[in-house]
């Protein structure tokens, strides 16, 4: 079946929105178990890059992307788990602690990067069973010649690698966690009112660091798939600002699964747009710049937290350190 | 002291069954502070026991620690005879008491029974215990009279709901004993008998309730037997029924206390403060001011009574400048701006208004900066304070706080320490020195004695009516009746942001007051 | 009573915080098969063994103290600037288009101008997140940050387009005109008969700097709008009682706040490059956050501490020559740890010390 121009680009750049999506919906929904809790993360950037770095490190070494990929979740966790006893146990600023940990991911790869490797902070790039491959999806072939549908299933749906269906099935199961179990009614509590959640005799301490801890596992599936799937080697500063999109796009999800998850494919689809269309014409009239369409998302973050769009109203007990109090 | 009077009919439990709750030698420390000091107790089963005191006086610390918030420091605790460690509120839990916190521990955006069944699931998924929770719900408000909608949002229930909810959970949890902490300083006077028939109800079906409170009327009204705090220590345990709130006033205060403060007729003079009309919508769109309208004159005293949450905080806000309003409000003639660049707390300090405000700690006071920076705290601009256009007079402020420092008996006298480091009778002063030295036309003064000692209250009581008699206009409001009753020269009650009615102190009572504030207008049945 | 003698608070917390982020940094250096102590001996020879060396370290430390002095204004009002970075970026646009407006025949002429177009543009760029926060309560702390981005591809832009120097092939402007160099350290020291080594980078904006530090600490403590900000910033609630607008101190702050971060643009852009390159901030502005923290957001903490990092930094370019294991991102490494252990795990430290200074007391009291 033959297609037209302008689908063939339409369905190209759907694929792309897919593929930059999922480092925004894995690190977003990092976000949303994080501050569901009642603890900022502004630390997911470098939860992410730590990961990165040493999934595509392990991952080289080793010779198998899974094994890298838990490298990578592992260093995510670590840092994870800094964050959580700066700010539950100590009750540290939520805020200077993610910041610390950005800079601390930003520094760190490069070191220990150039010392391992001397590639100037870049790992060697990963091939065969070091990183991720597509997966087709059944019937992809033989479906791709049913009208419209077709084509979207086979070459927008289909042909990704498995950490992509793995993010875009941790959206039901994340609100089905939230909304449907015990833990997920806890978790929204000591967002809300830890208070509530101590006197029920619930450790406040234990549940946010469970929360912690999933948003560390998040981000390093995120980072993972940033130079394992997406990428085929680490390189530095490579999530580029990804985590505060992810922030960015949570804030305009107020907090909810599904509504992150479109939000993370807004973002996700002006990234693609920047990527395939750097010089926009408009009309012949006059060019938008590439700087322009790369800061867009920035700048629509800007305007979305400007409350331009809807108001926004994080938990309650959001970024503010559990003390008992009579 | 009053304690030997009261030994002699010292409670004792009965001997066949064992103490609902037993307390010995419970002491307590928070830093150099002792909450609590050697502190027994025994309270029997199926009784209401009451806990008296002063703010202060060490109660909620000791329900804290029976509730496993807080770790005593020496002590031990039996329950029906038996000893418990109570390490945390789920031990707590276990032994069978629920307690009811002076602040609600809900989450407001959670419905009643999600709230319910929080900490107290079934197991891992929540559509099961959700509907046992109803079903118990269900059974719990016909037996009790605590009728809940279970699917309502607990922010769009009213107080006296929400605390129905927080009896309800610690019933769902199978409680025995049930703890309540000043339940009705936020409930109006019916909300307050509904409470007792619902306590009333739970102690017939055999459960054993304390009640900690600073209300008299209701140790009298509802307990069965009363216990006395004072500074940290248990200074009494009597039957209720052979006491009087003046004998047991006396053991909280350690002395006799002069209730009526003495003061002259009042002299009102000339209208300072004339308001017409006053609405104010609140950030979630809800009405807090519904139309008040009064006047004060110059030389009195008008208290404000009311249950809190009912328009006061509201009504000084407007006065002092920061909540938007609509109506009018004149300040010796003239109108002043309830909205826009001119109704902020500077215009009003302008325009000749002092305002001690309810909260000194959040709004009071500055609790970091040191007692000379919160002198000029709301008065940095003025030029005393100000050796020229961009340079404030450090040396002229510490000079004028050590002098009001000693005109208030502020203690210690030391304008270096920082506002925290003072007690809250102390920090009081501070903010009253600065409010009312300014010599205002019209003095704002909220809550001036809550969280403050005995002394400190008469002294505080004292200069409020000397401003009075120097022929200033004051607005006070207070939830304290008692506080009310002896200043004011007029009272005016509110409810549910409105004026109930206008009253002169020596010709109601607190009955008819009371009856005002829980928005029942003369001959109205309640 | 005050829980720790003022002197424990002021110094001691700060230094053991320091101790513990320097400890954990020896532990990457020794990860990475290097010797802690000889990289420490190698910094500090790097960093003061040579006026060359001090001549760097100080020209660091008058970044470091511009945009310390930026986050801390800010953290008076509590108010947590972290776009420093974007707001000297956009400085640097300022500095440039006031010194290649006019052919300046002397410096003490042009200076006045470039600090008001950095000032200027540099608070500019603090507005915008400011009038959101103000007005829209958008969280300044994540609209910084995207404005941090916005201004690299502004700068970008504007490097590539309208800025771009015609005479070359790299995204650079124009040289500014040879009247604009202002004085180094070399110049300004050598009629005194001090020998001053030609190549490094210090120039008059470190007394500019320290200037700064001076008027904020005027500002903060001496003058009703400093009580105003440290007032709005202990207590909002109180502040609002008060009638201190929120709106105009969040603003104002910001103001001040940005054109400090801008003043970095002066040694830098116009101090040291003489033309707008692109990346110039080089992460100082992040850099200030930390120099904030260690220096306890007060000007004469923030010195010193602006001078420590000023040192790091210098220090850092050094070990790459001495330890190829090594490379500058170990100074990024020492700053996050830094951050970490002074801003976030404050408490860790802090509480055991209470504990033991109360101990300490009872036990004085008791004898």
């Amino acid at each position: 079946m033959e297609h037209s121009q302008e689908f063939i680009l339409f369905l190209v750049t759907l694929n792309q929105m897919i593929t930059v999506s999922v480092v925004l919906i894995f690190a977003g929904l990092a976000g949303l178990f994080s501050e569901r809790s009642g603890i900022f993360d502004i630390g997911l950037e470098g939860k992410m890059l730590i990961s990165a770095f040493f999934a595509a490190a392990v991952s080289y070494e080793t010779g198998n992307v899974w094994i890298g990929m838990l490298g990578g979740i592992a260093a995510s966790m670590v840092f994870a788990v800094i964050h959580g006893v700066t700010s539950i146990t100590f009750r540290g600023n939520q805020l200077i602690s993610g910041v610390a940990l950005n800079f601390l991911a930003s520094g760190l790869t490069v070191v220990l990067g150039n010392a391992w490797y001397q590639k100037g902070g870049q790992t060697p790039a990963l091939s065969g069973a070091a990183r991720f491959h597509p997966i087709e999806l059944p019937f992809a072939d033989a479906l791709r010649d049913v009208p419209l549908l077709g084509p979207i299933y086979a070459d927008v749906i289909s042909g990704h690698k498995p950490l992509v269906y793995v993010a875009f099935a941790l959206v039901p199961l994340t609100w089905w966690i939230l909304f449907r179990t015990r833990f997920g009614l806890r978790l929204r509590a000591v967002g809300e009112n830890p208070a509530s959640v101590d006197t029920a005799g619930i450790s406040v301490i234990r549940l946010r660091f469970a929360a912690v801890l999933i948003a560390g596992v998040l981000c390093g599936m995120a980072g993972a798939y940033l130079s394992t799937s997406q990428g085929a080697a680490f390189g530095r500063e490579m999530t580029a600002g990804r985590g505060y999109i992810a922030l960015a796009a949570l804030i305009f999800a107020k907090w909810r699964p599904w509504y992150l998850l479109m939000a993370t494919l807004l973002f996700g689809l002006l990234e693609a747009i920047s990527n395939l269309f750097p010089n926009i014409d408009v009309f012949g009239l006059f060019t938008i710049p590439v700087q322009f369409t790369q800061a867009l998302p920035y700048i629509l973050t800007v305007v979305i937290l400007a409350g331009f769009v809807g108001k926004a109203v994080p938990p309650r007990a959001g970024g503010e350190p559990y003390v008992k109090e009579r | 002291m009053g304690s030997n009077a009261a030994e002699g009919r010292q409670a004792t439990a009965a001997s066949s069954t064992p103490p609902a709750i037993e307390l010995r030698g419970i002491s307590k420390a928070f830093g150099p502070v002792q909450a609590n000091k050697d502190i027994s107790l025994s309270v029997r089963k199926g009784a209401i026991h009451g806990i008296v005191g002063e703010n202060g006086a060490g109660k909620s610390t000791l329900m804290s620690i029976l509730y496993g918030f807080y770790k005593a420091d020496a002590g031990e605790i039996f329950i029906n005879g038996e000893q418990v460690h109570i390490h945390n509120s789920q031990d707590a839990i276990a032994a069978g008491i629920g307690m009811v916190f002076q602040h609600f521990k809900l989450v407001e955006n959670f419905t009643v029974l999600e709230n319910v069944i929080l900490g107290a699931e079934e197991g891992a998924m929540l559509r099961p215990s959700l509907a046992k929770a109803r079903e118990l719900l269900g059974r719990l408000a016909e037996e009790y009279e605590l009728s809940v909608d279970p699917d309502a949002l607990i922010e769009d229930l009213t107080v006296g709901h929400q605390q129905r909810v927080e009896i309800l959970k610690a019933l769902y949890r199978k409680a025995d004993i049930l703890i309540l902490d000043e339940p009705t300083g936020v409930l109006t006077p019916s909300e307050a008998d509904h409470l007792f028939r619902i306590l009333r109800n739970l102690r017939d079906e055999g459960k054993t309730i304390i009640l900690i409170t600073h209300k008299l009327r209701e140790i009298m009204e509802i307990t069965d037997t009363v216990s006395v705090m004072r500074r940290g220590e248990m200074t009494a345990t009597v039957e209720t029924a052979s006491t009087s709130p003046e004998e047991l006033a006396e053991l909280m205060v350690g002395r006799k206390v002069l209730l009526q403060v003495e003061k002259k007729p009042a002299e009102p003079r000339d209208v300072v403060l004339e308001i017409e009309d006053l609405k104010v919508t609140d950030e979630n769109g809800v009405e807090r001011l519904k139309g008040i309208s009064l006047q004060v004159r110059a030389g009195e005293i008008l208290g404000i009574a009311g249950v809190s949450g009912n328009g006061q905080s509201e009504l000084l806000e407007v006065l002092g400048g920061y909540r938007t309003a609509s109506g009018s409000i004149r300040l010796n003639g003239r109108a002043l701006d309830l909205s826009g660049r001119h109704s902020d707390g500077q215009s009003r300090r302008a325009a000749g208004i002092a305002h001690v405000p309810e909260d000194r700690q959040r709004e009071g006071l500055i609790m970091e900066f040191a007692a000379w920076e919160n002198i000029a705290f709301g008065y940095h601009n003025d030029p005393r304070y100000n050796r020229n256009a961009l340079f404030m007079d450090n040396a002229a402020l510490r000079a004028d706080t050590r002098e009001k420092m000693e005109r208030f008996d502020v203690r210690p006298p030391i304008p270096e320490l920082a506002a925290r480091n003072f007690s809250g009778g102390n920090q009081q002063k501070i903010v009253l020195a600065r409010e009312i030295e300014r010599n205002p036309d019209l003095l704002l003064v909220g809550q001036p004695t809550r969280g403050v000692d005995i002394g400190a209250i008469e002294f505080i009581h004292k200069r409020i009516i000397e401003l009075r008699d120097q022929g200033k206009a004051i607005l006070l409001v207070s939830v304290e009746l008692e506080e009310i009753l002896s200043l004011s020269d007029r009272i005016a009650v509110m409810f549910d942001g409105r004026i109930m009615g206008e009253r002169l102190p020596h010709e109601t009572d607190e009955k008819e007051l009371g009856l005002l504030m829980a928005g029942m207008q003369n001959g109205e049945a309640a | 009573m005050e829980r720790m003698p003022r002197w424990a608070d002021v110094f001691l917390v700060p230094f053991i915080n320091l101790l513990l982020a320097f400890f954990v940094s020896g532990l990457v250096v020794l990860a990475v098969g290097e010797d802690p102590l000889k990289a420490v001996w190698i910094m500090l020879k790097g960093s003061l063994g040579s006026t060359a060396g001090l001549g760097y370290t100080l020209y660091y430390a008058t970044n470091y103290i511009f945009t310390g002095l930026a986050v801390a204004v800010a953290f008076h009002a509590r108010l947590f600037n972290i776009g420093g970075e974007g707001q000297a970026t956009i400085a640097g646009v300022g500095v440039a288009l006031a010194l290649l407006a006019v052919n300046w025949p002397h410096w003490m002429l042009a200076l006045p101008f470039a600090i008001i177009g950095a000032g200027a543009f540099g608070a500019f760029w603090a507005s915008i997140p400011a009038y959101l926060q103000a007005k829209r309560g958008s969280h300044i702390v994540i609209t910084t940050i995207m404005f941090n981005f916005i201004a690299a591809a502004v700068m970008g832009y504007l490097l590539n387009g309208p800025l771009k120097s015609p005479k070359t092939q790299n995204a650079e402007s124009l040289p500014f005109p040879p009247g604009t160099h202002l004085p180094t350290a070399h110049e300004l020291l050598a009629p005194l008969g001090i020998e001053f080594s030609k190549s490094a980078p210090l120039n008059v904006s470190f007394l500019l700097a320290l200037l700064c530090a001076v008027l904020v600490f005027l500002l903060l403590w001496r003058t009703r709008l400093g009580y105003a900000i440290r007032a709005f910033g202990q207590s909002e609630s109180a502040a609002r009682y008060a009638g201190i607008s929120s709106v105009k101190i969040i603003m104002i702050t910001m103001l001040i706040s940005g054109a400090l971060a801008g003043m970095l643009a002066i040694n830098v852009v116009m101090g040291e490059q003489g033309r707008l390159i692109k990346e110039f901030v080089e992460g100082a502005g992040f850099v200030g956050i930390a120099v904030a923290l260690m220096g306890r957001s007060h000007p004469f903490g923030i010195v010193l501490a602006a001078i420590l990092f000023g040192m790091l930094t210098q220090g850092g370019f050094e070990l790459l020559w001495e330890m190829p294991n090594l490379s500058k991102e170990m100074v990024l490494v020492i700053q996050a740890l830094i951050i970490l252990f002074t801003g976030a795990l404050d408490n860790m430290v802090r509480a055991p010390l209470e504990r033991l200074f109360l101990y300490l007391n009872r036990k004085k009291r008791a004898a």
